[in-house]
């Protein structure tokens, strides 16, 4: 077997060599930096790259292992993180302009965490405007286009970082999901997308776009690398109320856990949909029987408030955002505009030029279903609506242990395609928001590829804080559907 | 045709912890601008709110202390609106499932008890100020002081049951009492630590149901709230009299005018979109955790002047000066206890001194002693206060000072003897006189007496001794 190239290298194998002096973390910085180089003005994965902030922190990790000592199981591996993390004295735009030159005075956990644990962070990954997009098309930087194909979106709203990881950018990357953010481009671009149980990874820092629904999660070219990176930024944390207080797992050993007698459950609604692509539903198929194979038996679950998930999701989604986006006013950070003669002025002329038409939409949206008299109507009948999906996926998790769906309805579009259709383009979530909705972990593995050539992936979901189900059932799936790692982009 | 007026208060007190309600910044008044401030308080991208659980035992308390039910869930909300001293744009309060529901007040007025009841108490964040640089109207900037952002309130609203500006008057300083006695707030009003808006409305006496109110603002003491109350009810009741009707709007107290003016009309009033946080839990309240703060509950001012009155034989009214601050009251029942002779002077002597005693100027020690050696006739009134002010002044033991200054009285009757004899050899017509049948002379004598012992004699031991010499 030919040697395989550095950037090909899965997050643990970097992460052993560097532990085992097979490289510096100087020069697997250095392959990562050159590759970004080369490739990210094509893929516009990266909003801000870090090559001297990189290289620094790799050397000082390399004379920390000289001395003996090692951070932890990230040591020396350089990553991405999506721009919606706050990096003290890094910009942190959210892919807003209303954030372009904001330097936070404070790391996220999740950016305090990787770096304990050892990471060299290579840079800033670009995403959908304050993450409200499936197609990293409503970034202020430009959109990030698919490493497959680079005529196509690469999903969104963790695009730029399911790009990184795919084009061999990074070893790993953290993103958002909020109804899909994670998931959906994982899918679209052939890596490992996972959203942890909400609560399983704190908020604190993470720029909010829909409170209740936003979660932290690992994008990664295989299932082990998505445990090994899950179980680094996981765990409870004070500065988030809504953080569980609950012990974190061994991710990495449930990945090998055999999957004989695991109940998957095949949500009919999912299935019976009229966008689900022949293509997709072939490939999820596929998975199935990868399951079944290997002693896991099928049974048929149905989630009859399905149908309403979206509309509640974007009744929730924008009201909490309409709150949430309200402190940019131009006061204290980030863009104001010049020129206003008071107050009022100088506020809505700072959001209107700070921010883009997708989160203009949302926070209309959302002010008009907090409004006095419509929030009965709106928000308060979609919060009723979450309950009963949330006790949908209560009573089928009775009957199966992981939900087995598409991740998406078809694979990547093109650029451009549904920008001029808002609802179109909330379609390619369907699948993924109802899992936001209930709070419950879902991963998004590749089991195939189109016609075209393009990549596809499954969707699993388990009950809450049951990752570890999961990481074993994608497993299963990653082992049995041999699949290439990283798109086969020119580089 | 006779008006009554129907008035419910809304207090906001700002809770005595140390940190702010969902950060660790200090809630201490008075620092530079900006100092007591963080990424959470002043409202950066990313951070949540972590309830400070100190705020919450503050406002349960008081919940207790004012007989209200603590709900075992009650919920954090955000109240939307665009404003610079509100950095996340939201202040987070609790608005439809609050702490505390249905309590009560007794507050005491000429006639006897009335009970106030209590709507709800709820806990919230206060925003931070703007200071403008010049006059508010041309002011070239605003400059933002976000110390105060997210420093503990809780708000405590009555139910429409004051009738008259007194009551309101009555009820605001009890609730401020009850406050401070359960050290939940600090009552400074000057600071801001003890707020009051009020909600008035008249209707003619003896009807049902309310009229249109107007909510007042901006009233920074007690008097100023009975101040408004009057001028709003004559205001209101003016109005109506004149064929008038009262518009609902918000009205802006101005001390300096005596007036209210209207702020803001019913259809200018915001939408506040209020809803959950989702960044806070419910609030969840065991049942034990009220049952250990019950036990924390102290003696509260209607108990204490019904005790004290009882207990000590003073009047009433003067039990509720003294409870009037529980420092006050502690002092008072220490010194009764040092000389448990006459509780009724003890008390008359700590509100003579009432302003000292809570400056931490005055032992307990020295007003027993003070009260003990005038009782027993040691020394007399004018000495007592005297030695009083010489202790504040040299903070010497007032017995070392009174022996020092010689400021005794002569009581012992052998002593006073000699002179007594001496002014009646002295006086002989007088003396005749008085055994003639001129009782009145009396005074003369203690009058020539007193001299004699350059003031040192005890007159009622003089008076005594006179009466027995000139038979």
């Amino acid at each position: 077997m030919a040697d395989v190239p550095v950037h090909e290298w899965t997050l643990l194998e970097a992460a052993r060599k560097v532990r085992e002096k097979e490289i510096s973390s100087r020069d697997l910085t250095g392959a990562l930096l050159a590759r970004i180089e080369r490739l990210n003005p094509g893929i516009n994965a990266y909003i801000t790259v870090l090559p001297e902030r990189a290289m620094a922190q790799a050397a000082e990790l390399d004379e920390a292992q000289a001395r003996g000592e090692l951070r932890g199981p990230l040591h020396g591996v350089p990553m991405g993180l999506k721009d919606i993390f706050c990096t003290r004295g890094v910009r942190t735009t959210c892919g807003s302009r209303i954030l372009a030159d904001f330097l936070p005075p404070y790391d996220a956990c999740v950016t305090e965490k990787v770096l304990r644990a050892g990471a060299v962070l290579l840079g800033k990954q670009n995403m959908d405007e304050f993450a409200m997009g499936s197609s990293t098309e409503t970034s202020c930087f430009g959109a990030t286009r698919n490493p497959w194909d680079v005529t196509r979106i690469p999903g969104g709203s963790s695009g730029g970082t399911a790009a990184a990881v795919s084009a061999a950018m990074a070893f790993a990357g953290v993103g958002t999901d909020t109804g899909g953010s994670i998931r959906q481009p994982a899918s679209l671009c052939g890596v490992v997308g996972m959203k942890p149980t909400y609560g399983r990874v704190s908020r604190y820092g993470m720029v909010a776009f829909a409170s209740s629904l936003d979660q932290a999660g690992p994008i990664t070219r295989t299932v082990p690398d998505a445990a090994r990176m899950l179980s680094v930024i996981a765990g409870h944390d004070r500065r988030d109320s809504t953080c569980a207080d609950v012990p974190t797992p061994d991710y990495l050993a449930a990945v090998d856990r055999p999957v004989k007698g695991l109940r998957i459950g095949l949500p009919k609604e999912y299935f019976e949909s009229g966008g689900l692509s022949p293509a997709v539903k072939a490939a999820v198929s596929k998975a199935l029987s990868a399951l079944i194979d290997q002693g896991a038996t099928a049974v048929e679950v149905s989630l009859p408030h399905t149908t309403f998930a979206l509309s509640a999701y974007y009744l929730i989604a924008p009201a909490e955002a309409s709150s949430n986006l309200a402190r940019y006013d131009g006061v204290r950070y980030g863009h104001r505009a010049k020129g206003a003669s008071g107050l009022i002025e100088m506020m809505s002329r700072t959001r209107a030029e700070g921010f883009g038409p997708e989160v203009k939409r949302r926070i209309m949206i959302g002010t008009y279903a907090l409004s006095a008299g419509y929030y009965d109507a709106f928000y308060g009948k979609a919060q009723k609506v979450r309950t009963l999906i949330r006790d949908d996926f209560t009573s089928a998790f009775g009957k199966a242990d992981v939900l087995l769906t598409p991740t998406a309805p078809t694979p990547a579009f093109r650029l451009g395609e549904k920008t001029d259709d808002p609802l179109t383009m909330y379609l390619s979530d369907i699948f993924t928001i109802p899992c936001n909705l209930a709070g419950i972990p879902g991963i998004s593995v590749p089991c195939g590829l189109s016609p075209e050539g393009l990549p596809i992936g499954a969707q699993l979901l388990s009950n809450h804080f049951r990752e570890e189900t999961l990481f074993a059932a994608a497993g299963a799936v990653e082992r049995a559907v041999p699949l290439p790692r990283v798109s086969p982009i020119e580089g | 045709m006779e008006f009554e007026a129907v008035i419910g208060l809304e207090v906001h007190a700002q809770l005595l912890t140390e940190s702010k309600i969902f950060c660790s910044c200090s809630a201490k008044f008075g620092a530079p601008p900006n100092e007591n401030t963080c990424p959470v308080c002043t409202g950066m991208p990313g951070v949540l709110p972590v309830l400070n659980r100190k705020a919450v035992e503050c406002a349960i308390r008081t919940a207790l202390a004012t007989s209200c039910s603590v709900q075992r869930k009650s919920v954090f909300a955000r109240k939307n609106y665009f404003y610079p001293d509100l950095p996340k744009a939201y202040q987070i309060s609790q608005y439809e499932l609050p702490l505390a529901l249905g309590g009560h007040i007794d507050i005491e007025l000429p006639g006897g008890t009335k009970r106030i009841g209590i709507t709800r108490i709820h806990m919230e964040e206060d925003a931070g100020k703007l200071v403008h640089e010049g006059e508010f109207a041309g002011a070239q900037a605003s400059l933002a002081d976000l110390n105060r952002c997210s420093v503990p309130l809780m708000e405590i609203v009555s139910e429409p049951d004051m009738r008259t500006p007194e009551e309101g008057g009555a009820y605001l300083r009890r609730l401020h009492d009850i406050l401070v006695y359960l050290e939940v707030c600090d009552g400074n009003m000057e600071e801001g630590s003890f707020r009051c808006d009020a909600n008035v409305s008249v209707r003619p006496k003896g009807r049902e149901g309310f009229g249109t109110k107007a909510e007042l603002k901006n009233m920074n003491s007690f008097r100023n709230v009975e101040k408004a109350l009057e001028y709003e009810i004559r205001r209101q009741v003016e109005l109506i009299e004149d064929g008038g009707s009262v518009v609902q709007e918000t009205r802006l107290w101005d001390a300096n005018a005596g007036v209210t003016l209207s702020m803001r009309r019913k259809e200018e009033a915001h939408d506040y979109r209020y809803f959950p946080d989702p960044d806070l839990l419910p609030l969840l309240v065991a049942d034990e955790w009220v049952e250990e703060l019950r036990k924390t509950i102290p003696e509260l001012p209607a108990e204490k002047v019904a005790r004290l009155s009882a207990g000590y034989g003073i009047p009433r009214y003067d039990a509720g000066i003294l409870a009037s601050s529980r420092a006050l009251a502690d002092f008072f029942e220490a010194a009764a206890a040092l000389y448990r002779g006459n509780p009724k002077t003890t008390a008359n002597e700590c509100i003579h001194w009432k302003d000292v005693i809570l400056s931490g100027r005055l032992s307990p020690g020295t007003i027993a002693h003070a009260v003990e050696d005038r009782e027993s006739g040691t020394i007399s009134a004018t000495a007592s206060k005297k030695l009083v002010e010489l202790v504040l002044e040299t903070g010497k033991p007032i017995r070392a000072l009174r022996d020092e200054q010689g400021l005794t009285q002569l009581s012992d009757a052998s002593a006073l003897d000699a002179i007594v004899d001496r002014v009646i050899a002295a006086s002989p017509k007088e003396v005749e006189s008085y055994r003639g049948g001129k009782a009145g002379l009396l005074s003369y004598f203690v009058g020539q007496v007193m001299k004699e012992s350059r003031g040192k004699a005890n007159p009622k031991v003089v008076q005594e001794t006179l009466k027995r010499k000139l038979g």
